[in-house]
Protein backbone atom coordinates (compact mmCIF):
# COMPACT_ATOMS: atom_id res chain seq x y z
CA UNK A 1 0.00 0.00 0.00
CA UNK A 2 1.51 3.29 -1.11
CA UNK A 3 -1.59 5.45 -1.24
CA UNK A 4 0.42 8.66 -1.15
CA UNK A 5 2.30 7.67 -4.31
CA UNK A 6 -0.89 6.51 -6.03
CA UNK A 7 -2.54 9.83 -5.27
CA UNK A 8 0.57 11.72 -6.33
CA UNK A 9 0.30 10.06 -9.73
CA UNK A 10 -3.35 11.17 -9.97
CA UNK A 11 -2.43 14.69 -8.90
CA UNK A 12 0.31 14.85 -11.55
CA UNK A 13 -1.71 13.47 -14.44
CA UNK A 14 -4.76 15.61 -13.68
CA UNK A 15 -2.78 18.82 -14.06
CA UNK A 16 0.03 18.11 -16.55
CA UNK A 17 -0.65 17.45 -20.26
CA UNK A 18 2.88 15.98 -20.60
CA UNK A 19 2.05 13.33 -18.01
CA UNK A 20 -1.21 12.64 -19.83
CA UNK A 21 0.70 12.13 -23.08
CA UNK A 22 3.28 9.87 -21.41
CA UNK A 23 0.45 7.82 -19.87
CA UNK A 24 -0.78 7.09 -23.39
CA UNK A 25 2.64 6.48 -24.98
CA UNK A 26 4.75 4.86 -22.24
CA UNK A 27 2.82 4.09 -19.08
CA UNK A 28 5.44 1.64 -17.74
CA UNK A 29 8.19 4.24 -18.04
CA UNK A 30 5.98 6.91 -16.51
CA UNK A 31 5.14 4.78 -13.47
CA UNK A 32 8.81 4.13 -12.69
CA UNK A 33 8.77 7.57 -11.10
CA UNK A 34 6.36 6.40 -8.41
CA UNK A 35 6.90 3.89 -5.58
CA UNK A 36 3.85 1.76 -6.27
CA UNK A 37 2.83 -1.77 -5.39
CA UNK A 38 2.28 -4.19 -8.26
CA UNK A 39 -1.47 -3.97 -7.71
CA UNK A 40 -1.45 -0.15 -7.84
CA UNK A 41 0.77 -0.15 -10.92
CA UNK A 42 -1.51 -2.59 -12.75
CA UNK A 43 -4.65 -0.68 -11.75
CA UNK A 44 -3.26 2.57 -13.15
CA UNK A 45 -1.93 0.96 -16.33
CA UNK A 46 -5.32 -0.66 -16.97
CA UNK A 47 -7.23 2.53 -16.15
CA UNK A 48 -9.15 0.46 -13.59
CA UNK A 49 -11.02 3.27 -11.84
CA UNK A 50 -12.92 0.80 -9.64
CA UNK A 51 -9.78 -0.77 -8.23
CA UNK A 52 -8.06 2.60 -7.76
CA UNK A 53 -11.12 3.67 -5.77
CA UNK A 54 -10.95 0.52 -3.62
CA UNK A 55 -7.23 1.15 -3.03
CA UNK A 56 -8.27 4.37 -1.28
CA UNK A 57 -7.78 7.19 -3.78
CA UNK A 58 -9.43 10.48 -2.84
CA UNK A 59 -12.45 11.00 -5.11
CA UNK A 60 -11.46 14.61 -5.73
CA UNK A 61 -8.41 13.25 -7.56
CA UNK A 62 -9.99 10.14 -9.03
CA UNK A 63 -12.99 11.84 -10.65
CA UNK A 64 -10.73 13.95 -12.88
CA UNK A 65 -8.63 10.92 -13.90
CA UNK A 66 -11.88 9.12 -14.76
CA UNK A 67 -12.92 12.06 -16.94
CA UNK A 68 -9.50 11.95 -18.66
CA UNK A 69 -10.18 8.29 -19.44
CA UNK A 70 -13.43 9.34 -21.06
CA UNK A 71 -15.84 8.20 -18.35
CA UNK A 72 -19.06 10.18 -18.04
CA UNK A 73 -20.32 11.05 -14.55
CA UNK A 74 -22.74 8.07 -14.35
CA UNK A 75 -20.01 5.74 -15.69
CA UNK A 76 -17.55 7.03 -13.08
CA UNK A 77 -19.99 6.32 -10.24
CA UNK A 78 -20.73 2.87 -11.68
CA UNK A 79 -17.04 2.05 -12.09
CA UNK A 80 -16.54 2.64 -8.35
CA UNK A 81 -19.54 0.46 -7.46
CA UNK A 82 -18.23 -2.27 -9.76
CA UNK A 83 -14.82 -1.97 -8.12
CA UNK A 84 -16.31 -2.54 -4.68
CA UNK A 85 -18.35 -5.46 -5.99
CA UNK A 86 -15.21 -7.09 -7.46
CA UNK A 87 -12.57 -6.18 -4.89
CA UNK A 88 -14.45 -5.56 -1.66
CA UNK A 89 -14.71 -2.43 0.50
CA UNK A 90 -12.43 0.60 0.16
CA UNK A 91 -9.21 -0.23 1.99
CA UNK A 92 -7.87 3.20 3.00
CA UNK A 93 -8.47 6.93 2.90
CA UNK A 94 -11.63 8.93 3.64
CA UNK A 95 -13.70 8.23 0.52
CA UNK A 96 -15.26 4.91 1.54
CA UNK A 97 -18.62 3.89 0.10
CA UNK A 98 -21.57 3.98 2.51
CA UNK A 99 -24.35 3.08 0.09
CA UNK A 100 -25.08 -0.34 -1.44
CA UNK A 101 -23.54 -1.50 -4.73
CA UNK A 102 -26.98 -1.55 -6.39
CA UNK A 103 -28.04 1.82 -4.97
CA UNK A 104 -28.11 5.02 -7.07
CA UNK A 105 -28.84 7.87 -4.67
CA UNK A 106 -29.00 10.60 -7.31
CA UNK A 107 -30.56 8.34 -9.93
CA UNK A 108 -27.25 7.81 -11.79
CA UNK B 1 -12.51 50.34 6.68
CA UNK B 2 -14.29 47.24 7.92
CA UNK B 3 -16.07 44.05 7.15
CA UNK B 4 -19.20 44.97 5.19
CA UNK B 5 -20.67 41.63 4.12
CA UNK B 6 -20.61 37.98 5.19
CA UNK B 7 -22.20 34.88 3.78
CA UNK B 8 -21.89 31.20 2.98
CA UNK B 9 -22.72 29.20 -0.12
CA UNK B 10 -22.37 25.78 -1.72
CA UNK B 11 -19.58 25.16 -4.22
CA UNK B 12 -20.13 21.62 -5.53
CA UNK B 13 -18.92 21.26 -9.14
CA UNK B 14 -22.18 19.60 -10.20
CA UNK B 15 -23.98 22.92 -9.59
CA UNK B 16 -22.60 24.13 -12.92
CA UNK B 17 -21.13 20.95 -14.43
CA UNK B 18 -24.26 18.84 -14.17
CA UNK B 19 -26.80 21.64 -14.57
CA UNK B 20 -28.56 19.92 -17.45
CA UNK B 21 -29.15 16.77 -15.37
CA UNK B 22 -30.96 18.65 -12.58
CA UNK B 23 -34.68 19.11 -12.13
CA UNK B 24 -35.26 22.74 -13.25
CA UNK B 25 -37.88 23.24 -10.53
CA UNK B 26 -35.14 22.65 -7.94
CA UNK B 27 -32.27 24.19 -9.89
CA UNK B 28 -33.76 27.55 -10.88
CA UNK B 29 -34.83 28.77 -7.40
CA UNK B 30 -31.33 27.89 -6.15
CA UNK B 31 -29.65 29.75 -9.00
CA UNK B 32 -31.97 32.73 -8.33
CA UNK B 33 -31.00 32.72 -4.63
CA UNK B 34 -27.32 32.59 -5.60
CA UNK B 35 -27.75 35.58 -7.94
CA UNK B 36 -29.69 37.47 -5.24
CA UNK B 37 -26.74 36.97 -2.93
CA UNK B 38 -24.59 38.52 -5.67
CA UNK B 39 -26.92 41.53 -5.78
CA UNK B 40 -26.74 41.89 -1.99
CA UNK B 41 -22.97 41.70 -2.21
CA UNK B 42 -22.66 44.39 -4.88
CA UNK B 43 -25.17 46.62 -3.03
CA UNK B 44 -22.68 47.09 -0.18
CA UNK B 45 -20.01 48.22 -2.69
CA UNK B 46 -17.15 46.01 -1.49
CA UNK B 47 -13.60 46.78 -2.59
CA UNK B 48 -12.60 43.15 -2.20
CA UNK B 49 -14.11 39.75 -1.53
CA UNK B 50 -12.33 37.27 0.72
CA UNK B 51 -13.34 33.75 -0.31
CA UNK B 52 -12.70 31.20 2.42
CA UNK B 53 -12.81 27.95 0.51
CA UNK B 54 -11.77 24.33 0.80
CA UNK B 55 -9.93 23.36 -2.34
CA UNK B 56 -9.44 19.91 -3.79
CA UNK B 57 -5.76 19.48 -4.67
CA UNK B 58 -5.60 22.35 -7.15
CA UNK B 59 -2.69 24.16 -5.48
CA UNK B 60 -1.96 22.16 -2.36
CA UNK B 61 -1.11 18.49 -2.05
CA UNK B 62 0.04 16.15 0.71
CA UNK B 63 3.72 16.75 -0.17
CA UNK B 64 3.44 20.12 1.59
CA UNK B 65 -0.06 20.73 2.91
CA UNK B 66 -0.82 23.98 4.72
CA UNK B 67 -3.75 24.04 7.12
CA UNK B 68 -4.39 27.64 6.08
CA UNK B 69 -3.20 29.48 2.99
CA UNK B 70 -3.96 32.94 1.61
CA UNK B 71 -3.35 34.16 -1.91
CA UNK B 72 -1.10 37.18 -2.41
CA UNK B 73 -1.15 38.08 -6.11
CA UNK B 74 -2.50 40.72 -8.47
CA UNK B 75 -4.33 38.15 -10.52
CA UNK B 76 -5.43 34.54 -10.37
CA UNK B 77 -6.71 32.05 -12.91
CA UNK B 78 -9.41 29.44 -13.01
CA UNK B 79 -10.96 27.04 -13.25
CA UNK B 80 -8.08 24.57 -13.06
CA UNK B 81 -10.51 21.81 -14.02
CA UNK B 82 -11.56 21.09 -17.59
CA UNK B 83 -13.88 24.06 -18.33
CA UNK B 84 -16.28 21.76 -20.19
CA UNK B 85 -16.43 19.40 -17.20
CA UNK B 86 -17.16 22.26 -14.80
CA UNK B 87 -19.32 24.32 -17.13
CA UNK B 88 -17.34 27.49 -16.42
CA UNK B 89 -15.02 29.13 -18.97
CA UNK B 90 -11.38 29.72 -18.06
CA UNK B 91 -10.67 33.31 -17.09
CA UNK B 92 -8.44 35.68 -15.13
CA UNK B 93 -9.63 36.97 -11.77
CA UNK B 94 -8.27 40.17 -10.22
CA UNK B 95 -6.41 40.12 -6.91
CA UNK B 96 -4.37 42.62 -4.92
CA UNK B 97 -0.90 41.78 -3.68
CA UNK B 98 -0.92 44.90 -1.52
CA UNK B 99 -4.25 44.21 0.19
CA UNK B 100 -3.45 40.51 0.66
CA UNK B 101 -0.13 41.38 2.22
CA UNK B 102 -1.77 43.78 4.68
CA UNK B 103 -4.41 41.23 5.67
CA UNK B 104 -1.88 38.40 5.97
CA UNK B 105 0.39 40.56 8.13
CA UNK B 106 -2.36 41.17 10.64
CA UNK B 107 -3.75 37.62 10.56
CA UNK B 108 -0.25 36.29 11.31
CA UNK B 109 -0.36 38.06 14.66
CA UNK B 110 -2.52 35.21 15.91
CA UNK B 111 -2.75 32.49 13.22
CA UNK B 112 0.09 30.97 11.20
CA UNK B 113 -0.92 31.02 7.55
CA UNK B 114 0.94 30.05 4.42
CA UNK B 115 0.84 32.49 1.54
CA UNK B 116 0.78 31.77 -2.18
CA UNK B 117 1.78 34.15 -4.98
CA UNK B 118 0.26 31.79 -7.53
CA UNK B 119 -3.17 30.25 -7.22
CA UNK B 120 -5.36 28.43 -9.69
CA UNK B 121 -8.94 28.51 -8.50
CA UNK B 122 -10.89 25.27 -8.57
CA UNK B 123 -14.64 24.81 -8.25
CA UNK B 124 -14.47 25.78 -4.57
CA UNK B 125 -14.03 29.39 -5.64
CA UNK B 126 -15.10 29.39 -9.31
CA UNK B 127 -18.66 28.12 -8.73
CA UNK B 128 -19.42 30.89 -6.20
CA UNK B 129 -17.81 33.59 -8.38
CA UNK B 130 -19.73 32.36 -11.44
CA UNK B 131 -22.95 33.38 -9.68
CA UNK B 132 -21.83 36.22 -7.38
CA UNK B 133 -19.46 38.19 -9.64
CA UNK B 134 -20.13 36.79 -13.12
CA UNK B 135 -18.00 39.45 -14.81
CA UNK B 136 -15.06 38.68 -12.49
CA UNK B 137 -14.50 42.36 -11.80
CA UNK B 138 -14.18 42.30 -8.00
CA UNK B 139 -10.80 41.91 -6.30
CA UNK B 140 -10.56 38.47 -4.72
CA UNK B 141 -8.49 37.33 -1.75
CA UNK B 142 -8.52 33.51 -1.79
CA UNK B 143 -8.20 31.72 1.54
CA UNK B 144 -7.91 27.95 1.82
CA UNK B 145 -8.58 25.65 4.74
CA UNK B 146 -7.34 22.10 4.24
CA UNK B 147 -10.48 19.97 4.46
CA UNK B 148 -9.26 17.14 2.19
CA UNK B 149 -6.02 15.65 3.46
CA UNK B 150 -6.08 14.62 7.15
CA UNK B 151 -4.86 15.52 9.66
CA UNK B 152 -7.21 18.49 9.40
CA UNK B 153 -6.98 21.64 11.46
CA UNK B 154 -9.27 21.53 14.56
CA UNK B 155 -12.53 23.48 14.31
CA UNK B 156 -11.47 25.94 17.00
CA UNK B 157 -8.55 26.98 14.77
CA UNK B 158 -10.98 27.67 11.92
CA UNK B 159 -12.79 29.90 14.40
CA UNK B 160 -9.48 31.60 15.29
CA UNK B 161 -8.80 32.18 11.59
CA UNK B 162 -12.18 33.90 11.27
CA UNK B 163 -11.46 36.12 14.26
CA UNK B 164 -8.09 37.06 12.81
CA UNK B 165 -9.65 37.76 9.45
CA UNK B 166 -12.15 40.13 11.07
CA UNK B 167 -9.42 41.99 12.91
CA UNK B 168 -7.45 42.30 9.70
CA UNK B 169 -10.47 43.46 7.67
CA UNK B 170 -11.29 46.10 10.26
CA UNK B 171 -7.73 47.39 10.02
CA UNK B 172 -7.56 48.22 6.31
CA UNK B 173 -9.18 51.18 4.52
CA UNK B 174 -10.96 48.95 1.98
CA UNK B 175 -14.52 47.67 2.33
CA UNK B 176 -14.12 43.92 2.77
CA UNK B 177 -16.69 41.20 2.09
CA UNK B 178 -16.21 37.57 3.12
CA UNK B 179 -17.86 34.33 2.05
CA UNK B 180 -17.30 30.75 3.13
CA UNK B 181 -17.87 28.06 0.53
CA UNK B 182 -18.46 24.34 0.82
CA UNK B 183 -20.41 21.80 2.82
CA UNK B 184 -22.66 20.92 4.24
CA UNK B 185 -23.21 17.16 4.50
CA UNK B 186 -22.13 15.43 1.31
CA UNK B 187 -20.27 12.40 0.00
CA UNK B 188 -18.76 13.94 -3.13
CA UNK B 189 -17.02 11.99 -5.89
CA UNK B 190 -17.96 8.65 -4.31
CA UNK B 191 -20.65 6.16 -5.32
CA UNK B 192 -22.70 7.83 -2.55
CA UNK B 193 -22.74 11.13 -4.47
CA UNK B 194 -26.21 12.55 -3.95
CA UNK B 195 -26.56 11.31 -0.39
CA UNK B 196 -27.53 14.31 1.77
CA UNK B 197 -28.29 14.36 5.50
CA UNK B 198 -30.91 17.10 5.54
CA UNK B 199 -31.57 16.91 9.29
CA UNK B 200 -27.86 17.28 10.03
CA UNK B 201 -27.59 20.18 7.58
CA UNK B 202 -30.54 22.01 9.09
CA UNK B 203 -29.16 21.55 12.62
CA UNK B 204 -25.77 22.89 11.52
CA UNK B 205 -27.37 25.88 9.79
CA UNK B 206 -29.46 26.59 12.88
CA UNK B 207 -26.33 26.65 15.05
CA UNK B 208 -24.58 28.82 12.45
CA UNK B 209 -27.53 31.24 12.21
CA UNK B 210 -27.55 31.90 15.94
CA UNK B 211 -23.75 32.09 15.86
CA UNK B 212 -23.45 29.56 18.65
CA UNK B 213 -19.69 29.15 18.92
CA UNK B 214 -19.81 26.32 21.44
CA UNK B 215 -22.31 24.31 19.41
CA UNK B 216 -20.45 24.93 16.16
CA UNK B 217 -17.15 23.79 17.63
CA UNK B 218 -18.62 20.70 19.31
CA UNK B 219 -18.56 18.46 16.22
CA UNK B 220 -15.83 15.85 16.16
CA UNK B 221 -14.42 14.82 12.79
CA UNK B 222 -15.39 11.22 13.54
CA UNK B 223 -19.03 12.24 14.05
CA UNK B 224 -18.96 14.50 11.01
CA UNK B 225 -17.54 11.74 8.84
CA UNK B 226 -20.26 9.35 10.02
CA UNK B 227 -23.17 11.80 9.76
CA UNK B 228 -22.12 14.22 7.04
CA UNK B 229 -19.47 12.44 4.98
CA UNK B 230 -16.00 13.61 4.04
CA UNK B 231 -17.64 16.68 2.47
CA UNK B 232 -18.86 17.65 5.94
CA UNK B 233 -15.29 18.54 6.91
CA UNK B 234 -15.83 21.74 4.91
CA UNK B 235 -17.97 23.19 7.75
CA UNK B 236 -14.66 24.78 8.71
CA UNK B 237 -15.24 27.52 6.14
CA UNK B 238 -18.71 28.29 7.55
CA UNK B 239 -17.25 28.40 11.07
CA UNK B 240 -14.60 30.92 10.02
CA UNK B 241 -17.27 33.20 8.57
CA UNK B 242 -19.36 33.04 11.77
CA UNK B 243 -16.28 34.01 13.79
CA UNK B 244 -15.55 36.91 11.45
CA UNK B 245 -19.09 38.30 11.24
CA UNK B 246 -20.15 37.70 14.88
CA UNK B 247 -23.82 38.40 14.04
CA UNK B 248 -26.96 36.40 13.34
CA UNK B 249 -27.24 34.43 10.16
CA UNK B 250 -30.11 34.29 7.69
CA UNK B 251 -30.59 31.16 5.63
CA UNK B 252 -31.94 32.39 2.32
CA UNK B 253 -32.04 29.06 0.54
CA UNK B 254 -31.60 25.42 1.42
CA UNK B 255 -32.67 22.62 -0.91
CA UNK B 256 -31.14 19.16 -1.28
CA UNK B 257 -30.41 18.59 -4.99
CA UNK B 258 -28.97 15.05 -5.25
CA UNK B 259 -27.49 15.40 -8.76
CA UNK B 260 -25.56 18.43 -7.43
CA UNK B 261 -24.46 16.13 -4.55
CA UNK B 262 -25.26 18.66 -1.84
CA UNK B 263 -27.94 20.51 0.10
CA UNK B 264 -27.74 23.72 -1.87
CA UNK B 265 -27.23 26.55 0.59
CA UNK B 266 -27.24 30.32 0.43
CA UNK B 267 -27.03 32.32 3.66
CA UNK B 268 -25.89 35.73 4.83
CA UNK B 269 -24.84 36.91 8.26
CA UNK B 270 -25.19 40.28 9.97
CA UNK B 271 -21.94 42.00 10.81
CA UNK B 272 -21.96 42.65 14.56
CA UNK B 273 -19.57 44.87 16.47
Amino acid sequence: MSLYQLQKFLYDINRDPRVQERYRSDVAGLLERYELTQEERAAIAAGDVGLIYVLGANGQLLMHFAALLGLSWPDYLQAMRDGVRRHGPVRAGIYAMTTQVDEKVAGV
Amino acid sequence: MSLVFAGICSHAPGITGRAAMADPTLREPFYAAYRRMGEQLSAVRPDALVVVAAEHFANFFMNNMPSFAIGMADHYSGPIEDPAWLGIARTTIPGSTKLSRQLIGEIMQTVDVAYAEEWQFDHGIMVPLHFLTPSYDLTIVPVNINCQGPPLVPLHRAWALGEALRRAADGVPERIAVIGTGGISHWPATPDSGRINEAWDRALLERWARNDKEALLSYSDLDTYRDAGQGGFEIRTFISVAAAARGCGHVQHYTPIPIFAVGCTIATMDIAA
